[in-house]
């Protein structure tokens, strides 16, 4: 059950609570059929409470404290996983996490922020904001990728990049520039899995791929709607507002040309059954790997450079 | 002309006191104070000749002291933003563009085109801070790379001349998307070996540091731009302290090794004359 329940769980919780009370107290034969009138109450709340969640709502869910991280995706969807550590330059940013692993059986480097789960593992990973270490990273495992001819796989879950003193005189924005730059030649497939967060070039930082997804509950934008609130509305109250203005879930990023693909996530949540979404995961990895099996390199880089280019609107 | 080398002392601006340079014969300096006649001012592209402050010019003024007199032609000079997401704040981003338009006389933020320095073809984009902030959305996005288009294709160099609050957030995840449509023209750029010149203007920060002004194969700033990813505000925020005096400014970038120069704008068409002989003649 999930530790943090927020305010829009709150009715499908008490009712599971309920049951759970019910079976728990009574081995009675005569309240089962009440239990199975409940949970067919629940089956329907929760249809109707998660098809109809604002885009703040939504935004809340990709930022569940319960949901799976990067780590935890590895370790439900992969196997042989070896983790490696550093930029060669200066440090091992915490806030990014990356190594080869096996989806499927078929080796990868895999590579995603990550966030901690409790204030002690959240200072330690800077609660998913990397330094320009961590882009650093992140760059230098892809190369070695490369190198050796393995897929990428990038799972992306930040607030954004750290605006700290020391990240901005280790230049912040050349680190994240760079790997913009380097990943859209990279000579190998690239696949990005928005998992959580997509806080603007902070996410973007190891998000140029040939293949884009999002799970169904995440969000990804220019900005997050509290610091889009602050900026615009001049306040920090306006953050539903600006979750709907700024059009960020998944259903628009796929409007607008952004995205691939929805990756869909059990009824609630990833945290609802981080299993069966991790399940899914490996699924659609997989499938989208086979595509890039037999490709030129020099096809697959100029194809991803056209796919960014198309994106955005204008008119002339 | 080495006493422009010793400027970075003096200029130390705050940032929110940089200001367009308003109407009239008699001009202010925001930095010291002194009282410039226009036409001097105009005479020192709009640098102070006392304190060496750089005032904040548009792109059109940038355009005609870089580029040989008569040569520029500009490029997709009616693309203009559809408000992709209609988005709304407390101002509908349909007027906040319209309003822009009425002000500067200009589509967005950026212009872009073919012109010659010292004799030398180049491609260039220049931006405007002027329009929205500088901000980029698709239209900045896709001019810029298109600029990138013409120089790989016509096999001459680029240039482009920041001034840019960041990416524009009226037009939500693609205004995001143009640092990776940038970068990635860029990329294709660099693998043809043809060189790309990035100028750095005040201020320079966010996703257009965080893309294109960052990647040039040489890196060149203005005095005393500020230059950085995240905003000064938003850092004092985080560590809850004052920022050291010069923090983001050009000749730090330079210190901490992301600008190859920090050159006066009066030797900004030297500078890069002498950088593209090198590069590319
Ligand atoms: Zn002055």
């Amino acid at each position: 059950m999930a530790k943090t329940v927020l305010e829009f769980e709150k009715p499908v919780v008490e009712l599971e609570q309920k049951v759970e009370e019910m079976r728990k107290y009574s081995d009675a034969l005569d309240i089962a059929d009440e239990i199975k009138v409940l949970e067919e109450k629940i089956l329907q709340l929760r249809k109707t409470i998660y098809s109809g969640l604002t885009r703040w709502q939504k935004v809340q869910l990709a930022r569940h404290p319960d949901r799976p991280y990067t780590l935890d995706y590895i370790a439900m969807m992969t196997t042989d996983f070896i983790e490696m550590h550093g930029d060669r330059c200066f440090a091992d940013d915490k806030a990014i996490v990356g190594g080869f692993a096996r989806i499927e059986g078929e080796p990868v480097m895999i590579i995603g922020h990550q966030k901690g789960r409790d204030t002690k593992s959240n200072l330690y990973r800077n609660f998913g904001m990397p330094n320009p270490d961590g882009y650093r990273k992140a760059l230098r495992l892809m190369k070695l990728a490369a190198k050796f001819g393995r897929p990428v796989v990038t799972m992306l879950d930040t607030p954004g990049a750290f605006p700290g003193l020391e990240a901005e005189e280790r230049g912040q924005a050349e680190a994240i520039a760079r790997n913009l730059f380097e990943m859209s030649h990279l000579p190998v497939p690239i696949i990005v899995i928005i998992i959580g967060e997509g806080a603007s070039g902070g996410a973007l930082g190891i998000g140029v791929g040939d293949r884009v997804l999002m799970l169904e509950n995440t969000w990804y934008s220019v900005i997050s709607p509290e610091s889009c609130s602050s900026i615009l509305w001049r306040s920090w109250e306006f953050k539903e507002q600006a979750a709907e203005a700024l059009k960020l879930t998944a259903p628009d990023l796929l409007a607008q040309g952004i995205i691939d693909r929805i990756v869909p996530e059990p009824l609630g949540g990833a945290h609802r059954n981080p299993q069966q979404t991790a399940d899914t995961l490996r699924v659609v990895i997989h499938e989208e790997l086979k595509k890039f099996r037999k490709v030129n390199p020099d096809k697959l880089i100029e194809k991803r450079v056209e796919k960014f280019a198309k994106m955005g609107k204008w008119e002339e | 002309m080495a006493w422009f080398r010793r400027s970075k002392v003096s200029i130390n601006v705050n940032d929110a006191q940089r200001k367009d340079i308003p109407d009239g014969m008699w001009i202010k300096c925001e930095s010291c104070g002194e009282i410039i006649h226009r036409s001097q001012l105009e005479q020192q592209l709009f640098t102070c000749l006392k304190c060496q402050y750089h005032f904040r010019i548009t792109s059109e003024q940038y355009l005609s002291f870089l580029l040989d007199e008569g040569s520029f032609k500009e490029m997709d000079r009616k693309m203009r933003s559809t408000d992709p997401i209609n988005f709304k704040d407390t101002k509908l981003y349909k007027e906040r563009i319209k309003e822009s338009m009425r002000k500067t006389g200009l589509q967005d933020a950026v212009r872009t085109g073919t012109g010659k320095i010292s004799g030398m073809p180049i491609a260039i984009a220049a931006m405007d801070f002027g329009f929205i902030g500088g901000s980029m959305g698709s239209v900045v996005g896709e001019k810029v790379a298109r600029a990138a288009e013409k120089a790989l294709k016509s096999k001459c160099p680029l240039i482009i001349i920041s001034s840019s609050g960041g990416a524009r957030m009226m037009e939500g995840a693609l205004s995001l998307m143009q640092l990776a449509k940038t970068s990635g023209r860029l990329a294709q750029l660099s693998d043809a070996g043809i060189p790309y010149i990035s100028l750095m203007t005040d201020p320079t920060t966010g996703g257009v540091t965080a893309s294109y002004a960052m990647l040039g194969d040489v890196n060149l700033a203005e005095p005393a731009a500020l230059i950085g990813f995240a905003g000064p505000r938003v850092i004092k925020q985080t560590i809850g302290k004052d920022l050291p005096p010069g923090f983001q400014r050009s000749e730090f970038q330079m210190e901490h090794g992301f600008v190859d120069m920090v050159v006066h704008r009066k030797e900004m068409k030297e500078t890069v004359t002498k950088l593209l002989n090198y590069l590319w003649a």
